[in-house]
């Protein structure tokens, strides 16, 4: 489903990819683990085409096809998702206003017909009850004052709605208390499915017990190091990054 | 919902980088000759046929503005205007008529063009009656047409323009013409008391809710003309009017000026409701042509618990230099600004409002939200001051505004004055930018870069737009997102 090919990319002069190699296939869940500094949330932006980062060399495919060239909506249209370290505001926009705005953007983009209202709702509120989101949330502008957690699940909730094919979990578990952890992991773990990827990129190795990932890879100096299976993300719990951040240093 | 997707919807239907009311009307026009005379003045006032107070009220005006100086503390820069350059006066050539019929087929294609219906059926057409809008089409220095007359009339309405209402009105228009904006009010007044042409005439008589929205749409067609318009609206008391002004003008190189004067009287108990749309053309990206736009607007809240109300949508012009205010005279009286400015391209706007509160009891609130993208300068401009008898007088006031880009300024400069120790004066202001990150997270849901900005936009203004009536805030929404249109660099 996804390949990345030797990508190479730097920011203002300085190198943060360096060759990165990676593949996820069709209803795997992949972990992107790695010392800070070491290109993860780089590699998040970068797959979904933020402006800044130069890519040197080397292809992102979705499905075969290299997604680099396109803008970061036609990237969202193809079923690419990120689901943000930092969730922006949106000051004075509703939060359904934005939902139906982005669904149905994308859905043009697909040449699909708009969802009828009532189908909407009754999406967002099915999504929005399993996130245990008040509605009344929903009336709210986006992100506008909303907690941490809250912003955290309502990434979610537009990912349920939006039903991507690969998605980007970027530190999707950092200020989360273990209440709002759990809730999170589950509306992951309701999407996954056959068809559907996702790119989960975590500093620590306690999402990985809410989202079992099938596959571990380590992030150092901007290249995956190391892959393995959730064996690995283990370890990596035991010993910590200093063997890595040794090789950086070195 | 649906707006945010109809104003998505018509920006993308619209050609980009076109100010699309920019065409000429070629007609056969009367001009007075150029520059200002006392001959000029009794041209004009000849020309409409005034009773000689009104001759002898603009001289009056003219000898004043000839000692007057042209007011520097706006934060504008302009070449000097050559007031003896321009025309005071410009008029299709075929009288102003009784019937449709009888209007130069130009000019109604000209609002047809701009999509404003001067010709009842039409305007009537699958419009539910509540939903109606009377219109004084105000073309240069004459009102060409004038709207459901009849029908307003049967209310005890008056609509019509105010060389008209000279003619048939005399005694209302004595009493209140230049009661709010009095002839030496300043520069730009004074000067308009000399000169103006034509504008709307407002009466709603005692406890009648006017039976339809009113509007005026000016238009300035003629080159080196300026517009001198002038506009009376008096809401007797207990009365409602709900009124909309719009406005366009060619695309020309040279610049253009329009200084009107809009004098708003509410009795008591009565409540006048004041909506612009303001789209003059603004100059080209590197500044050249576009309208100044120096204007007087004033509410005289002279009765006890009454209430005016300014809602504007400034996106037009060269130059904005606009304040429209509130003289809350009557005990308990209420004053409203609701403004969205946007600045674009070179231009400049100085705005803002004045709320004066005399009476007791008295409220105000100013919400402003001012956008500035490209190289332009947006300046708020507020006054709140409480005289000492207005005792628990109480406004609130916020101002915030959006930058989109880093070529551009915004800036506030709020004046409070209070003489009484009862009065609470509130203000906020913030000022914010579009961040590539609230883009790029837009993006990322799928949004387009355009509809991603409007709906950034939208939300900011949203609190304004709501004050609008709903037909206007659809239109609003469009200009304002037609505006930014590439703003983002």
């Amino acid at each position: 489903m996804l390949e990345i090919k030797n990508l190479v990319v730097q920011i203002e002069d300085k190198r943060i990819l360096n060759g990165l190699d990676l593949t996820v296939n069709d209803g795997e869940v992949a972990a992107i683990m790695g010392p800070n500094g070491s290109g993860k949330s780089t590699l998040s932006y970068v797959i979904a085409g933020k402006a800044d980062y130069e890519v040197l060399d080397g292809e992102v495919l979705l499905d075969g096809e290299n997604i680099l060239e396109m803008a970061p909506d036609e990237r969202a249209a193809a079923g690419l998702f990120l689901a943000f370290q930092y969730p922006l505001e949106i000051p004075g926009v509703a939060t359904m206003t934005f939902l139906k705005a982005a669904l149905n953007a994308q859905r043009k983009a697909r040449g699909e017909e708009e969802l009828s209202t009532p189908d909407f709702m009754r999406r967002v509120y099915g999504a929005a009850e399993q996130l245990e989101i008040d509605r009344d949330m929903l009336k709210r502008a986006l992100n506008v004052g909303f907690s941490g957690g809250e912003k955290k699940r309502m990434e979610i909730l537009q990912m349920a709605l939006l039903q991507p094919r690969f998605c980007v979990l970027d530190e999707t578990d950092s200020g989360l208390d273990i209440d709002a952890l759990r809730i999170v992991s589950e509306g992951v773990n309701a999407l996954r499915a056959e068809n559907r990827s996702f790119l989960v990129i975590t500093h620590y190795q306690r999402l990985l017990n809410h989202i079992v990932p099938d596959t571990v890879h380590v992030m150092s100096q901007g290249r995956v190091v190391k892959s393995g299976g959730k064996e690995l993300a283990l370890e990596l719990e035991a010993s910590g990054y200093a063997e890595y951040r040794a090789t950086e240093a070195a | 919902m649906p707006a945010v997707q109809e104003t998505i919807d018509r920006v993308r239907a619209i050609d980009v980088d076109q100010y699309k009311y920019g065409f000429e009307t070629t007609i056969e026009m009367e001009k007075s000759e150029r520059g200002l005379s006392e001959d000029v003045i009794r041209f004009i006032s000849a020309k409409k046929d005034e009773p000689e107070w009104m001759l002898e009220w603009r001289l009056d005006a003219y000898r004043r503005w000839l000692t007057m100086k042209e007011p520097e503390w706006a934060r504008v820069s302009y070449d000097k205007i050559d007031y003896d350059n321009l025309y005071y006066y410009a008029a299709p050539k075929r009288k102003a008529a009784q019937s449709l019929d009888e209007i130069d087929p130009e000019i109604l294609k000209t609002y047809e063009k701009l999509g404003i219906p001067l010709r009842e059926v039409e305007a009537l057409e699958g419009i539910a009656p509540q939903n109606r809008v009377a219109v004084d089409a105000v073309f240069d220095s004459v009102s060409v047409a004038t709207t459901f007359k009849a029908e307003l009339a049967k209310a005890g309405v008056i609509f019509m323009p105010i060389s008209e209402a000279l003619r048939e009105h005399p005694e209302l228009v004595r009493k209140y013409l230049g009661s709010v904006v009095p002839v030496t009010d300043n520069f730009f007044a004074t000067l308009n008391s000399a000169v103006f042409s034509d504008g709307s005439f407002v009466y709603i008589p005692p406890g009648v809710r006017c039976p339809m929205e009113l509007s005026t749409y000016f238009r300035i067609n003629e080159r080196d003309t300026g517009q001198f318009e002038r506009t009376l609206i008096i809401a007797d008391k207990g009365s409602y009017v709900s009124y909309l002004e719009g406005c366009t003008a060619p695309r020309r190189d040279d610049n253009q000026l329009h200084a009107a004067v809009v004098e708003l009287v509410a009795l008591d108990d009565a409540e006048i409701k004041y909506s612009t749309v303001q789209n003059w053309y603004p100059g080209d990206a590197q500044g050249r042509g576009g309208i100044y736009n120096f204007v007087t607007k004033r509410g005289d809240c002279r009765g006890t618990n009454s209430k005016i109300s300014w809602t504007q949508v400034e996106t037009g012009s060269a130059i904005t230099w606009k304040y429209p205010s509130c003289i809350l005279r009557g005990d308990g009286s209420q004053g409203e600004f609701y403004s969205i400015a946007v600045s674009n391209g070179m231009q400049q706007v100085d705005s803002g409002t004045k709320m004066i509160h005399l009476g007791k009891n008295t409220t105000s609130r100013i919400i402003s939200k001012g956008i500035s993208a490209g190289r332009s300068q947006n300046t708020y401009r507020g006054l709140v001051s409480a005289h000492r008898k207005a005792t628990n007088a109480r406004n609130f006031t916020n101002c915030d505004s959006l930058l989109i880009g880093d070529q551009c300024g915004a800036h506030t400069v709020p004046y409070i004055e209070s003489k009484n120790a009862t009065a609470v004066f509130e203000h906020e202001a913030t000022t914010s930018k579009i961040s590539e990150e609230q883009l790029f997270y837009c993006q990322q849901r799928g949004l387009g870069e355009e509809e991603a900005r409007a709906l950034i936009v939208n939300g900011f203004v949203r609190d304004v737009l709501q004050q609008l009536p709903m037909e206007f805030a659809v239109e609003a929404q469009k200009l304002i997102s037609i505006s930014l249109e590439g703003s983002v660099g």
